[in-house]
This record gives structure tokens, C-alpha cells and sequence, in this order.
């Protein structure tokens, strides 16, 4: 089959691989139709994850056709159009009998701080990807479920990742009718987040990134109020002066590892990788958050020490949410909302990228070239 | 006098916009204000049905030793194994895994050092190979991106990322010339003694 290969930091290419096995009993094989590329795929190909190996496939966000079924599978048959959300989780561990999916204890060796991810580095278990002609899915029984006949294939690869996490970000935010909302980064993630904002009832919703583009993406399609931190000496401020200089409610961090906007940060974590991230955008959130705030986390950072400040969101009393989303629990609800008009989540689909030329697309997307918003990957196969 | 500005007073200076201007606006506000329908509340559900049909799952043979974090009681049942440790960085890897916990800082940064040897050795296979390392293609800077569609263009303008355009290359080069400055520098001087 033809699959993307890690060949280092900046460097990708497609080769020619094994098709993947069947290696546990309740493992199935998926021909990929669509895939996408992640802004947190990013963070891998910048070399930003520690055990990035050379001769990994990337890509967590993707949607096919059931190829093949171990012999403990009961609810996929070969032939099924199926979604997977980007976890990897045994539905059965102490933290998945919670709900807890993305924290799953029984698939990822390599650490116990995170849970298994398709196609994220050892550090998440070591499972190749989706942007591949096939993949192999563990705990195909948990995790896929079969696309609805009325939904769209570019919704279902957003839903397995993009809308739900950045849903699961407004809602760690607690909002409550009336909140000012600031999200930080309009790429794919907070776009989302602000949309969903909006359903939890936010009063004003506030977007920040630094690409025109984008914040126009933000404005039209989450109805946002946008501004560019590049246009102001200091953005805390400025979003302070437009909250009656209280600070926000709720501030939502859908940046991560390699946000911009402070040079020495920026060095010392995207260039130097000397901290799981840069924390620019997070203490941005904890300075323009409001005291007694909520900051709601889940941009990807790395699992190294950052210098975050933390003394401040101690002594404004702050609350902290993060974790990555437990996909699956979010879709019934997501699907609904789909349904009924309220998110139309292809809408963020800028590129549709063959296989073949993923590597153009990996550079477009880190570069931001050509507007570029979301990126899908779509299979020979399809 | 001015309105003192809110946080001197308990009154917000500017009204919120009113739930018919909102509903009107913006399709599907307010469907989720009840923190009952947002789908992880509560954070933790006891006894939430998965799909799983098992107490314990069945265990994934271990086909060759699996390198496994310091603070896991026993190899999970399912792993992945898409690149066995192999080579130098193999040996680096094995020995963060087995000698440092997930919360010790050299476990990570010997893993991101292992990342750059293993990038090295495979650039350096890829020579005795059919198929070399490409840098052109490999980095995607091909027809299909900066020389086409608004690739190149869309560099240009307003864009505040263009410093990294030419500030990136300067900054990742830079800290391995200063390195190797650095290690003639300390040749030299061992020499020297000598």
C-alpha cells in the first residue's frame, strides 16, 4: 500500500509499505477514503514530539471502508463505511469505564500520562496512522461507529477530531449565558470552539490569531468579533480595554505547542524544543481571563516542562480545564446539532490533497500558503 | 466624572446583547446552555456503556521486547508497532525508557535527542540506497505548493509570518554553527594542553 513516511523534522514521503495485520483479536483493518492533516500533526513533523521515529505514518483524522475484522469483532462487518475518532481506547480500564476515553490506560506502553493516538509518535503508543491507503484500528468493537447514510464524508473525518475538540474546549470552559468568550487561534480547532461557544450560550464570542485570513474565516463562519495580536503592543491589554477591563469569562487555548508571538518563548520551544510548547498562548489566556475565570485548554503540548504562569492563575483563583476529547462521547449530541443546521463543519475544508502529494500539503499547511484552513489527504483507494 | 470602568464597582459597564438579538443572529444559540447536554458532563460517568464486550482485553502477543514506560505496572494489552527500536537512537530510546520515570526531564530530552540521531542515521542509510533523501520533494517545496496556485504569493503582503520565512533558516542553522564553533573551540584547546 502505498503510505506518508516520517523521515524527519520538514521531511515526508510516500512509500510503498506492508498493508498492516491483524494483530489482536478484536483489531479491524480500515481502507482510508479521506484523511486529514491536523494542526497537531504539525508538532510532529516540526520534530516537537519527543519519539517522532523515522518510518511512522501520521494522521489521526480519518474515515473508510471496514477491509478485514479480527475473529473477537461484533459489531463491524468487512464493508461497513466507518469514522474513527482520533483515541485509541479499550473501553473497559478504570478510566474508560469513566468516559474518560482519551486517558485509556490499556493501549499505550510508551507513557501514562497520555493514551493511545493513531499515528502521534511512541509517546502515544506507537500505532501508525490514517493517512495510508489502510490502517489498522485496535478495539474496532469502542472506538469506530458506522457513518450515518445522510452524513457527509468530509463531516465525519472533521468529526473525528477537529469539531469535537474544539466543542469539548468551549464546553471545559463552563460557559454560562452571557460569558465573554476569547478563543485563541482561529485555525480549524477554534473555529469550532467559538462556534460552540455560541451554542453554550455564550454573550460575545472573541477570536485571536495573527492571520488575516483566518480571522476572516472567523468572523463569517463563527459569527466572532476577530482581532490580530500583530496589530497591538500587547494584546492582554487590548482584550482587557474591550471587557470593561475585567478580562474575559472564559478563555480558550486552541494554539499549543508552537505558538507565536513572544520571541524568546518561541525560540527556546519550537526551535530549541527545550519545553513541551511554547506557552504564549496559554499565558496569554491566564493574563486576559478574568479573576475567578475559567481557562479551557486543548491546543497540544508536548510532554516536557513549559514555563507557564502558573503563580498568576493562582492568584486570580483561576480555573484550569484540559484534556485531550474523549471523541465518541461527543458525537451523538454533534450529530444532532449537524442535523439541524447548527454546524456545518465541511464549511473549514480549504484543500483536498492526493496521497501522493501529502508532502506539498504538510508544507502548505506549516507555511500557511494559499489560505490554507483544513487540509484533507483523500486515498488512491477512494 | 466618568463611569468608573467595571472592576471598581460590581455593575458591568457595557450590557450583554439580549437572548432574541442573540438567537437571531447566530443559528443554534443557547441550544446547549443547560451544562446537562453538553455530552462530557459530568467530566466522569461511572458504568458509561463502550462497546466493549470484555473485563480485561484479550493480550496482543509481544513478537520482540517492547520498550515500555517505567511507571506502567506490566506491557498493555495493546500497543502499537509501527518502528521497533533499532540503531544508536534505539539504544538511546531503550535507556530513557528503562532507567527514567515520566516525570523526570532527562527521560524527554534523551528521547528528542534519540529523534535527531535516528533522523541522521536514516538520512545517511538513505545514501547507500536506490532511493536517497530528496530534500526538494521530501519538504514539499514542489510545483504543488510555493510556485503554484497562491503559494508564493500568499507569503507575501500583510503577513506577519514572513519574519520566519528568513528569520527560521538563521536561527536552526545558527545553534549548529555556533555548536560546531564550539567543538573546535574545545579541540583546540584539549590540543593545546597537550
Amino acid at each position: 500500500m502505498r503510505a506518508m513516511v516520517y523521515r524527519g523534522p520538514y521531511k515526508i514521503r510516500v512509500e510503498e509499505k506492508d498493508i498492516p495485520k491483524i494483530e489482536h483479536p478484536n483489531d479491524a483493518i480500515i481502507r482510508v477514503t479521506t484523511g486529514a492533516i491536523c494542526g497537531s500533526d504539525l508538532h510532529l513533523y516540526h520534530g516537537m514530539m519527543p519519539d517522532t521515529r523515522v518510518g511512522t505514518t501520521f494522521g489521526h483524522e480519518f474515515a473508510g471502508v471496514v477491509h478485514q475484522v479480527g475473529s473477537s469483532v461484533q459489531n463491524l462487518i468487512p464493508g461497513d463505511r466507518v469514522m474513527v475518532p482520533f483515541n485509541v481506547y479499550c473501553g473497559s480500564c478504570w478510566f474508560c469505564a469513566r468516559g474518560l476515553y482519551s486517558n485509556c490506560h490499556n493501549v499505550n506502553p510508551n507513557a501514562t500520562a497520555v493514551g493511545g493516538i493513531y499515528g502521534y509518535s511512541h509517546t502515544c503508543g506507537g500505532y501508525d496512522g490514517g493517512q495510508a491507503e489502510f490502517v489498522r484500528v485496535p478495539f474496532a468493537d469502542v472506538g469506530p461507529s458506522r457513518i450515518p447514510d445522510w452524513m457527509d464524508e468530509e463531516d465525519a473525518v472533521l468529526l473525528t477530531d477537529a469539531l469535537p475538540t474544539g466543542y469539548f474546549g468551549a464546553q471545559l470552559g463552563d460557559i454560562v449565558e452571557g460569558d465573554t468568550v476569547v478563543v485563541f487561534g482561529a485555525g480549524p480547532v477554534g473555529l469550532f470552539a467559538a462556534k460552540s461557544a455560541w451554542l453554550m450560550g455564550a454573550g460575545r464570542v472573541i477570536v485571536v490569531d495573527h492571520l488575516d485570513y483566518r480571522l476572516e474565516k472567523a468572523r463569517t463562519f463563527a459569527h466572532a468579533e476577530t482581532f490580530n495580536f500583530a496589530e497591538y503592543d500587547d494584546i492582554v491589554v487590548h482584550l482587557k480595554k474591550q471587557t470593561d477591563y475585567l478580562g474575559a469569562d472564559v478563555v480558550i487555548d486552541a494554539v499549543g505547542a508552537e505558538a507565536d508571538g513572544n520571541f524568546l518563548q518561541h525560540v527556546t520551544a519550537s526551535k530549541l524544543k527545550l519545553q513541551g510548547g511554547s506557552p504564549v498562548a496559554l499565558n496569554w489566556a491566564i493574563d486576559s481571563v478574568r479573576k475567578g475565570g475559567t481557562v479551557s485548554v486543548v491546543g497540544a503540548y508536548g510532554p516536557i516542562f513549559s514555563a507557564v504562569k502558573f503563580g498568576d492563575a493562582v492568584n486570580k483563583g483561576l480555573t484550569l480545564r484540559m484534556n485531550q476529547c474523549p471523541v465518541k462521547r461527543q458525537w451523538p449530541r454533534l450529530f444532532e446539532h449537524i442535523r439541524n443546521g447548527y454546524l456545518k463543519p465541511n464549511e473549514l475544508v480549504t484543500h483536498r490533497i492526493p496521497l501522493e502529494h501529502i508532502a506539498e500539503g504538510y508544507h502548505m499547511f506549516s507555511a500557511k500558503l494559499d489560505n490554507i484552513i483544513k487540509p484533507l489527504i483523500i486515498s488512491a483507494t477512494a | 466624572m466618568t463611569e468608573p470602568a467595571t472592576p471598581y464597582r460590581a455593575r458591568k459597564n457595557t450590557p450583554p446583547e439580549s437572548r432574541d438579538a442573540l438567537r437571531a443572529r447566530i443559528p443554534g444559540w443557547g441550544v446547549d446552555l443547560d451544562p446537562k447536554d453538553r455530552p462530557s458532563f459530568p467530566r466522569e460517568q461511572p458504568g458509561i456503556e463502550t462497546g466493549a464486550h470484555w473485563e480485561f482485553p484479550d493480550r496482543q502477543p509481544e513478537t520482540q521486547p517492547r520498550e515500555l514506560s517505567i511507571e506502567h505496572a506490566m506491557l498493555t494489552p495493546v500497543f502499537g508497532t509501527s518502528a521497533p527500536l533499532k540503531g544508536a537512537s534505539g539504544a538511546i530510546r531503550r535507556y530513557a525508557y528503562r532507567t527514567y520515570s515520566e516525570g523526570r526531564a532527562a527521560h524527554w530530552l534523551l528521547l528528542i535527542a534519540a529523534d535527531r540521531v535516528d533522523a541522521w542515521e536514516n538520512h545517511l542509510k538513505s545514501l547507500a540506497t536506490l532511493r536517497p533523501d530528496n530534500p526538494v520533494t521530501e519538504t514539499g517545496i514542489g510545483i504543488g505548493s510555493e510556485f503554484s496556485g497562491n503559494g508564493f504569493k500568499s507569503r507575501a503582503g500583510k503577513r506577519v509570518d514572513v519574519n520566519h520565512s528568513w528569520m527560521d533558516p538563521a536561527i536552526v542553522a545558527g545553534l549548529w554553527v555556533l555548536a560546531g564553533v564550539g567543538a573546535v573551540a574545545a579541540l583546540r584547546a584539549l590540543r593545546g594542553r597537550r
